[in-house]
């Protein structure tokens, strides 16, 4: 009742106190999803004509120019022989690769500290360090820890850098990772290493909330029944968590898919190791490179991206409706 | 009957003294080989294998104990001690592997201390030193005296970072505000769509923000690192669900004492959402902090350029020989960057985990 007397009342104190967001939400949200699918359908946008931004910004508002609806520029995008195609490899090969071990690895080590008492506040704090660091920074603490060491450029390494001299503890004997000449797959290799480091601390959180919400009678139950330990973790642990491992699968796989930073960290913004620059780009890399000078690419390349997270999350969720004990 | 049992018990001595030995000698050889070559191959085989060893015969030690001290023990005293040693031997498992986690964590800020201070001649060893032999802490007085003019990123990085915080912060309560109290048509429909807004990737936006912000003439500024981000749906539904928790009735009860909705925000929702507040300054600030992709595009001029991508674009090679990375330099300039964050994770842990495990619950 007295609602109902309020409503007229507040109408206008509401907006007013709204208006910054929505006035910022149009701009540089609402407005940019409208343009972005535009400009990714419009045929002649390209390099010329964004070599002048504010120029073009102007032709592109102007009714009088006339602009034909295509799809020259996901034909560009996606043409053979185009750097989109590789950056789309890498990127569907990273997050194939790192989604199932850090999550998995994650899973391991939220159970582990599930089960323990003392020390386990300690390992949680270092267990969530990796969060809170600057994912550049960090990333070219693990290219130095890969990377061999020379006193010129052309010499052989007077050291072959950490990572090598611990493989070599196991007598292994000294992999060129990262430096000239270095080969995909050990590139790669580097890159898993540091992103799954990079994802294990935002999974252990999420995991383990969800273990410390698990309702102890389930243990007790099976407990009294002589369950084993590995049949109570796949019959109890797994089913009370799935909910909270489709989260953690459904953001890695979105996480994956988005994935530059850990790469810029590590190789720079050449993408790649010297002397074979984009060799690892991304998709989120690709549309980067080409804002500045071709955005009818870059949005193109942008809706893809969307449209392949879009249908990877669909999947998950209509895999995990199927799975998920809820 | 008894005489097998004292030869059981003999046979128990003469294997506990082998495995005892072999893991003596084991362990001893690592640790000498660890010590004086540590590069040398198989060091850390020889180590491990030493401690499997050692844990091998500690163990048969523990399940063998009756027979060792020659007592009787009914089988249920038995089966309950080897209970229990399956236990321990489960809890030794767990610890290990949380250790060699957490060694593999920590291991690359190790790395970046120790490696900071060393010389370029010490960094160069074919055996690295684990401990500096002696400390060069003249890079890191040359990070902010050098062509990296660390000092200016950090002042750009801190501008942007305390001003795009205050007024994001303006802008979340307001809206928080008008969306868990007010009552205005269409008020769950423009919700809706702005949850919608979460789902879409950022980059789609970012190719219509680039051509905005040119045509605003706003490239190279500090407006375009701080204004296209004022607004972050997920903080405004995060402060909604927070002052939602708060009774109506201390609404009312403001409003019968004449209070304006400015003063009750600014007297109760306020103080008594602060936890949400300050957890949202801090993703803020290290949000500032950490970002380098949309910097990088939009204001990598010397004036305005943030730290991220100051110390990612700069040039570390040793002087005189392009292409040669002065890795210590490099180390020491990423230990500047770290070590706020690290503070801030220190003295702000539960803030920055509660925001962090709150995002865990969106979707």
């Amino acid at each position: 009742m007295s609602k109902t007397k309020e409503k007229p009342k507040n109408n206008l104190r509401a907006w007013l106190y709204l208006t910054p967001a929505i006035v910022i939400l149009l701009v540089f949200t609402v407005w940019p999803i409208i343009n972005t699918i535009r400009i990714a359908f419009l045929c002649r946008w390209d390099s010329n004509l964004a070599a002048v931004v504010g120029y073009d910004y102007q032709t592109a508002m102007n009714p009088n120019i006339h602009y034909q609806f295509g799809f020259n520029n996901f034909v560009n995008v996606l043409s053979a022989g185009n750097s989109f195609l590789t950056a789309l490899g890498n990127t569907m090969l990273l997050t194939v690769l790192t989604v199932p071990i850090s999550t998995m690895l994650a899973l391991l080590i939220a159970v582990a500290l599930n089960s323990i008492k003392p020390l386990k506040k300690v390992f949680q704090t270092i267990f969530f360090l990796p969060y809170v660091t600057n994912a550049i920074a960090i990333g070219m603490v693990f290219a130095a820890m890969f990377s061999m060491v020379r006193r010129t450029p052309t010499t052989d390494p007077t050291s072959v850098g950490i990572i090598n001299n611990l493989f070599g503890l196991f007598g292994g004997s000294p992999v060129n990772w990262m430096d000239r000449g270095s080969s995909y797959w050990a590139n790669i290799a580097v890159l898993v290493i540091y992103i799954v480091w990079n994802a294990l601390p935002f999974k252990i959180l999420v995991l383990l909330g969800g273990l410390q919400s698990v309702n102890k009678q389930y243990y007790d139950a099976a407990k009294v029944d002589g369950a084993s330990r590995w049949r109570i973790f796949w019959r109890i642990t797994v089913p009370m968590l799935s909910p909270m491992i489709a989260y953690v699968v459904i953001t890695g796989f979105i996480g994956g898919f988005k994935e530059y930073t850990s790469v810029v960290g590590i190789f720079g913004d050449d993408m790649g190791p010297y002397g074979k620059p984009g060799r690892l780009d991304t998709m989120v890399g690709f549309i980067y490179n080409s804002i500045p000078h071709n955005q009818g690419k870059a949005s193109a390349a942008a809706l893809i991206l969307f449209v392949i997270i879009f249908a990877v999350t669909m999947i998950n969720l209509y895999v995990s409706k199927k799975k998920v004990h809820y | 009957m008894k005489r097998s049992e004292t030869s059981a018990r003999k046979i128990c001595i003469v294997v506990m003294g082998l495995f005892g030995a072999l893991a003596a000698v084991m362990l001893l050889t690592a640790i000498c080989i660890f010590c004086l070559a540590p590069a040398a191959k198989w060091a850390g085989f020889c180590l491990i294998a030493g401690a499997v060893v050692a844990v091998a015969f500690l163990l048969f030690f523990a399940y063998n104990l009756g027979k060792f001290a020659g007592e009787n023990e009914d089988a249920i005293t038995a089966a309950a001690r080897r209970q229990k040693i399956k236990k321990v031997l489960i809890y030794i498992g767990i610890y290990t592997f949380l250790t060699v986690i957490a060694i593999t964590v920590l291991f690359p800020f190790y790395f970046m201390l120790i490696s900071s201070v060393k010389t370029v001649d010490e960094y160069q060893l074919a055996t690295p030193t684990l401990w500096p032999r002696e400390f060069r802490w003249s890079t890191y007085a040359a990070a902010f005296t050098g062509d990296l003019h660390l000092g200016r990123l950090f002042l750009n990085t801190v501008i942007v970072g305390v001003v795009s915080t205050l007024l994001s912060l303006v802008v979340t309560v307001l809206s928080a505000y008008a969306f868990a109290r007010l009552e205005f048509r269409g008020k769950n429909v423009l919700f809706a769509l702005l949850l919608a807004t979460m789902m879409i990737p950022g980059e789609l936006f970012t190719v219509t923000n680039y051509i905005t912000v040119s045509a605003f003439h706003w490239l190279h500024t500090f407006a375009v690192l701080i204004v296209p981000f004022l607004v972050s749906v997920f903080y405004i539904y995060l402060l909604r669900q927070n002052f939602m928790q708060i009774p109506n009735e201390l609404y009312l009860a403001a409003k019968v004492d004449g209070t304006s909705d400015l003063k009750y925000l600014w007297k109760v929702m306020i103080p008594l959402s602060a936890p949400t507040l300050i957890s949202i300054t801090i993703l803020k600030m290290m949000g500032s902090w950490n970002s380098y992709m949309w910097p990088q595009l939009v204001a990598n001029d010397t004036l305005h350029r943030l730290v991220t991508v100051g110390i990612r674009q700069a040039d570390f090679s040793i002087s005189g020989q392009p292409g040669m990375t002065d890795f210590p330099a490099q180390m020491a300039a990423i230990v500047l960057v770290t070590i706020p964050l690290l503070l801030v994770f220190i003295f702000f842990r539960k803030y920055i985990m509660r925001g962090v495990s709150r995002s865990g619950i969106k979707g």
